[in-house]
């Protein structure tokens, strides 16, 4: 005998028949499943740790830039214009426009402002762009996609609910994106916010019609039909059982399309209708830098290469997210 | 299938007038006025914008601005604010310098992302899967001219050639061979890209497709039959996998126009995407709502094609 | 047929085959040491619940694993499957190995038609031209009992029944008269009426190609009419075989009696039908010894450390219990 038996085994064998190599193994929730699987990918993790840097360097940026003016992004110091990295304020600086750690460590602009200064800045803004303009975009996709999913047979005289609402998508998804952008934009005063909702009324449609495909599928479910039958009202029904099960995909496409607004923005800064002055935002830096591409590249390189690791963490995240949460490419992952 | 193709141009023609209608309300309701084209010219008096404003209709009501808009456009005596010359031609003319790129751009795109994503898709996990993976991100990721630039830069820097434009300044006299090369070099750069994010996407698309088909029962199943690799990944698999692409097709054709706003600018490369951003700068809006409208016809028409020619191709659909 | 012993030179002969998988938390065990022999001209049910590694075993002989086989022969006529080259190994796939699956739904593929999908084989294998192939083709659907052939050989899978793809896949893996048929659970995808046509034109074909068939089922009632021998597979190992009549008249193991309680039978009034308790466990957590210990009535000392091996019973069937080891056996152990 190799392995010594449990004594008694016998007896406990057959009292309980399940105990043993049968033993049921506790289920996970599916938020640590998700996790556990989500944890072995090794770039959508770095994608995360990117994430949480940027969460902080926005909120550090927030603080020392507006709040603890640590960092003036707004000082102008002309003498010291287009001064490259880590140099040394020139003596013709005053003592008050010193920057705080006695050096440019980005170097400057062709105002003499202080890039890190401005990154720093820009960081908050830059994030607020995007989460703000995906927020509005969610709102308007959930709303829209759940109305027609959950409510599409209901009549409204000739047309159902979900026709009315899905012909509207379409007609949305008809205009060309962009140049709506740019129209939009350019027609109304320039400033944040417009920017902001432009984006998000402009980039629902993916949103809603996966929402809608989720809902239709999930009220024809027994456990629907079970909430029904319990008297749950509809309400309860749509947020406490069919939303929590249509969030997974509404967070994966949530989480890329922050990084694709993050770049939206970034393009119109490059076309001249980005976010205007006082606010400074990786996009506008990036593009008001490719007029010293030659002479300063910093205030190129410097930006352009923060927005793509930025945008790269969001889509690593997302893509992560997506085979994390799709169950069958975790079981062939697992064999 | 007659039918189906007559309803739906039928409901496509519905759409795209309340496209159109809603384009107009848009501009209608922003704040700027066309009359401010340009408010810093001295030139510009007030019996001027008076004229203007008289000659494009602009005091009328909403509707028959519409209905004026309309009615030019079919006759083809829409004109622009900008210089009063007919929106038609000036979109042709730019439409023959942008279909060349559009075409180069989309060649390239397809015929890279193919053969990248197969060869990912069936070495999953693998060096080379997980190198493109990275690479393909980072393309996306990527702000598209700020890629541009930096090749741009390099370049010039390297190659001390120029880039920008159509063709190099000076060369107008050169032989019919140099010209010519030139002209493709002027138009390779652009192209690849913008190509680039195009490959990193649609490569990204054929590996997930491929990986969904190769471990379908039907695979399984022409491999016990005893054929080749090849033949079950060429044959079996992709012909699958490629259904979803055929659509594809249909959705490029509103690139054509605004798909290249970037990088057209970037280039100084006089096509369409171009002609749309000038003319939002100076708020020609006969020009901007029939651009406008061209690209919501062309995507309009691009998913009524690829709907056809998915039937074409998969027997399980049926045009009804 | 007698078919109760295995002939001398058996068509198909697989020995200590053993099959690992790896997974996230390591190698895991899906075959463990099967040992099979199939005759010329034989039919072998391979019986046990879904996960036990039954198709497992199959797949392994058509070497379309995604697994890895780690130990054991598998020898087909005198050569040895193993050792073949990968285009050697195509050359026997389809030609004298056919295989059906379980599901037709989706093992045809849905944008060739069905000609062409049994053409293919025919211009592979035989070398047929385009028009020869196709006039087989059409002759195959016709021995499978699919009517009007000509008209179905040029549609699409989707045109056709559940049961129609299932006749077509069984054309398709006999166009090359193999002689080994390979069928995967071919019924369980369809509806009962159904299951019995299947079962009959695939016996009747293999009475008249005379090929060997593997039978590969969970369902005992499938394997009575059928199958000349039966193997019984649990958790990766075979855990009786024996032919047909000893194995419904003299179930030896536990299990395969507990598989028979479990049949209803239209003969017994009254019958109880009896659920086998508990389920198969997870291949990571197999106990040192006999696999079905925590399920079964009769456990005694040597069943969970010790491996048991197959105990002779009678000529041509055998066991994989401690109940029928002749220096183990407690006296008192009810034998039917």
């Amino acid at each position: 005998m190799t392995v010594p038996a449990t004594p008694g085994r016998r007896a406990e064998a057959g009292v309980l028949p399940l105990d043993g190599a049968g033993v049921l193994v506790p289920a996970e929730t599916p938020f640590r499943q998700v996790w556990r699987s989500f944890r072995k990918d090794r770039l959508a993790m770095a994608g995360l740790v990117v994430l949480a840097a940027l969460l902080m360097l926005a909120v550090l940026g927030k603080l020392f830039t507006e709040w603890w003016v640590l960092f003036d992004p707004a000082t102008v110091r002309l003498p010291d214009k287009l001064r490259p990295p880590f140099s040394i304020p020139s003596s013709s600086i005053g003592k008050e426009l010193w920057p705080t750690l006695g050096l440019y460590p980005f170097g400057t602009d062709e105002l003499g402002r202080n890039v890190f200064a401005r990154m720093l800045q820009g960081s908050f803004v830059s994030l607020s762009v995007g989460v703000v303009a995906v927020s509005i975009s969610l709102i308007i996709g959930i709303t829209v996609g759940g109305v027609a999913g959950f409510y599409g047979q209901r009549k409204l005289g000739f047309v159902s609910v979900d026709t009315l609402l899905m012909r509207v998508t379409d007609v949305a998804v008809c205009f060309p994106t962009f140049f709506l952008i740019l129209t939009v934009v350019a027609l109304l005063p320039p400033n944040i916010y417009n920017i902001m909702i432009v984006i998000g009324i402009t980039s629902w449609m993916g949103t809603a019609r996966f929402v809608r495909a989720e809902f239709m599928a999930l009220r024809e479910q027994d456990f629907v039909t079970a909430a029904r039958a319990l008297g749950l009202s509809e309400g309860r029904i749509i947020f406490r059982h069919l939303m929590p099960n249509a969030m997974a995909p509404v967070l994966v496409s949530a989480t890329i399309d922050v990084a694709h607004a993050i770049l939206t923005e970034s393009a119109l800064s490059f076309l001249g209708f980005g976010v205007r002055p006082p606010f400074a935002t990786w996009g506008n830096i990036l593009a008001d830098g490719r007029s010293y591409i030659f002479d300063a590249p910093w205030l190129f390189i410097l930006p352009g290469g923060a927005i793509l690791v930025v945008v790269l963490a969001f889509n690593l995240v997302g893509e992560g997210l997506r085979d994390a949460m799709n169950p069958k490419l975790r079981r062939r992952a697992s064999g | 299938m007659w039918r189906f193709v007559l309803r739906t141009v039928l409901q496509r023609l519905l759409l795209l007038l309340l496209i159109s209608i809603i384009s107009h309300l848009v501009i209608h309701l922003a704040p700027g006025q066309p009359s401010e084209v340009d408010p810093m010219n001295p030139m510009m008096k007030a019996v001027d914008i008076a004229r203007i404003r008289a000659s494009f209709h602009l005091d009328d009501p909403f509707y028959l601005q519409y209905l004026h808009w309309m009615r030019d456009l079919v006759f083809g005596d829409l004109k622009s604010f900008r210089d009063g010359l007919p929106v038609l031609p000036k979109i042709w003319d730019r439409f023959l310098n942008s279909a060349p790129l559009f075409l180069l751009t989309t060649l390239i795109v397809w015929t890279a992302s193919f053969p990248t994503g197969i060869h990912a898709a069936l070495r999953r996990g693998s060096l080379y899967d997980r190198s493109t993976t990275l690479v393909a991100y980072t393309l996306i990721s990527v702000p598209g001219f700020f890629l541009s630039y930096l090749l741009i830069l390099f370049v010039v820097r390297t190659f001390h050639l120029p880039v920008i434009g159509q063709h190099t300044f000076g060369t107008e006299h050169a032989p019919l061979i140099v010209r010519f090369m030139d002209r493709i070099w002027h138009l390779a750069i652009p192209s690849i890209m913008a190509a680039l994010t195009g490959i990193a996407v649609l490569s990204r698309y054929v590996r997930a497709q491929m990986l969904e088909v190769i471990d379908q029962d039907y695979v399984r199943t022409a491999r016990a039959k005893g054929l080749d690799e090849d033949h079950v990944v060429y044959g079996h698999a992709l012909r699958n996998a490629l259904l979803p692409f055929v659509t594809m097709f249909g959705f490029l054709l509103p690139g054509l126009i605004s798909g290249s706003v970037i990088f057209e600018q970037i280039f100084a490369w006089p096509g369409l995407g171009l002609l749309g951003y000038e003319a939002i700068l100076a708020r020609d809006f006969p020009m901007i709502l029939t651009l406008n409208f061209m690209a919501a016809a062309l995507t309009l028409f691009g998913i009524l094609l690829s709907d056809i020619l998915y039937a074409v191709v998969d027997p399980r659909i049926r045009l009804e | 047929m007698s078919g109760a012993e295995p002939q001398a030179t058996p068509l198909l002969s697989i020995r200590g085959l053993r099959v690992d998988f790896a997974t996230d938390a390591g190698s895991v065990p899906a075959v463990r040491g099967v040992d099979l022999d199939i005759g010329i001209s034989e039919t072998v049910a391979l019986v046990g619940e879904s996960g036990c590694g039954k198709s497992v075993t199959a797949m392994s002989v058509m070497r379309l694993l995604t697994g890895r086989i780690s130990a054991g022969s598998i020898r087909f006529g005198n050569t040895e499957l193993q050792s073949l080259s990968e285009p050697e190994m195509r050359r026997i796939r389809g030609a004298q190995i056919g295989m059906v699956f379980q599901e037709p739904m989706t093992s045809l593929n849905p944008v060739l038609t069905i000609g062409k999908q049994i053409e293919e084989v025919l211009t592979l294998h035989q070398r047929l031209t385009s028009s020869a192939a196709r006039a087989h083709a059409v002759e195959l659907l016709k021995r499978v009992g699919i009517p009007s052939a000509e008209r179905r050989a040029s549609q699409y899978p989707h045109e056709l029944s559940g049961g129609m793809k299932q006749r077509v896949m069984i054309a398709m893996a006999i166009s090359c008269r193999p002689k080994l048929l390979i069928a995967d659970e071919p019924t369980t995808a369809l509806d009962v009426t159904i299951q019995a046509q299947i079962m009959d034109l695939l016996g009747s074909l293999q009475q008249e190609l005379g090929m060997a068939v593997l039978l590969i089922t969970h369902d005992l009632g499938v394997v009575a009419h059928f199958a000349e021998r039966v193997a019984v597979m649990y958790a990766g190992k075979i855990v009786e075989q024996g032919a047909v009549r000893d194995i419904f008249k003299r179930a030896a193991h536990p299990y395969t009696r507990a598989l028979l309680a479990a049949l209803p039978d239209p003969l017994r009034t009254a019958a109880r039908l009896e659920a086998i308790p508990g389920r198969v466990p997870l291949p990571r957590m197999l106990p040192a010894g006999c696999a079905f210990c925590a399920r079964c009535k009769h456990v005694f000392e040597p069943c969970p450390g010790v491996l048991p091996e197959l105990f002779p019973i009678a000529p041509g069937h055998s066991a994989a219990c401690f109940l029928h080891d002749p220096r183990r056996a407690p006296s008192n152990v009810p034998c039917q």
